[in-house]
């Protein structure tokens, strides 16, 4: 798997990361404080996630006076959408390579 | 396999086939089947047994874990250093089979999937295919 799938792999599954993200997703953009407010961890470790979820170009953030504000990047994901149709893709083929055998396997059993 | 799956991201293909289980069984089981459809093989329906999938691209690794004639197929499938396990289900309709294959188990980080975890990837997709509707 290249790298940046395996960045964005890795940033997601932490399950707090990923409810961080999901909420910017649901509510748009959110401050630090917003944020803290119901992820049921303390402000440094929410900073700390989002400061991972903006490496991995998930979040974007942007200051106004004293507060930044954060909201996602959904065009990030198009790895991990890519990779799972690649999958499924992969496993559609070979379905449909399945479907002949089995039709063949009727017609040598009509020889 | 006792392991909590909730920070697993699987894959699900599912298809209507006409042909009974007991004949896609076998194209499952059967070596030179398998070889038609999927790929070069040394599989044996034991469970516990350890064979190789070869493709010009490479190899996969597996074991088998679940043999449930006509029924139940599980096998893991390690390539390119990812863990998952090939889960196939044989359902008998009126009309032949429905055939459900699932691949999961892509965790990029071993630990986390022994975290408490709200909510796992097929939901966090599920909720992100609302969110892509929605945008549209």
């Amino acid at each position: 798997m290249p790298d940046a799938h395996h960045l964005l792999f890795r940033t997601l599954a932490d399950p707090t990361r990923r409810a961080i993200f999901e909420r910017l997703c649901r509510e748009g953009e959110l401050t630090v404080g917003a944020l803290t407010a119901r992820a049921g961890v303390s402000q440094p470790a929410v900073s700390k996630h989002l400061g991972v979820l903006r490496q991995a170009g998930l979040v974007r953030d942007r200051h106004e006076g004293r507060q930044t504000h954060y909201s996602a990047q959904l065009g990030a994901l198009a790895p991990l959408i890519d990779w799972t149709s690649h999958i499924v893709g992969f496993w559609q083929s070979r379905f449909d390579h399945l479907e002949d055998l089995l039709k063949r396997i009727d017609q040598w059993a009509n020889l | 396999m006792g392991k909590p799956v909730t920070e697993t991201l699987s894959v699900v293909v599912e298809r209507e086939i006409p042909h009974p289980p007991e004949k896609i069984w076998r194209a499952l089981t059967q070596p030179h089947l398998i070889e038609e459809w999927l790929m070069k093989n040394d599989f044996q329906p034991v469970v516990g047994h350890r064979f190789d999938l070869r493709a010009d691209w490479g190899a996969v690794g597996c074991q088998v874990l679940a043999v449930e004639p006509n029924k139940v197929l599980s096998y893991t499938w390690a390539a390119y250093g990812l863990e998952s396990v090939v889960t196939w289900t044989l359902t008998p309709t009126s009309t032949g089979t429905h055939l459900r294959m699932e691949q999961s188990g892509f965790r990029p980080d071993q630990q986390q999937a022994y975290q408490g975890a709200k909510g796992g990837w097929p939901r966090f997709l599920a909720a992100l295919e609302q969110v892509l509707a929605r945008i549209d």
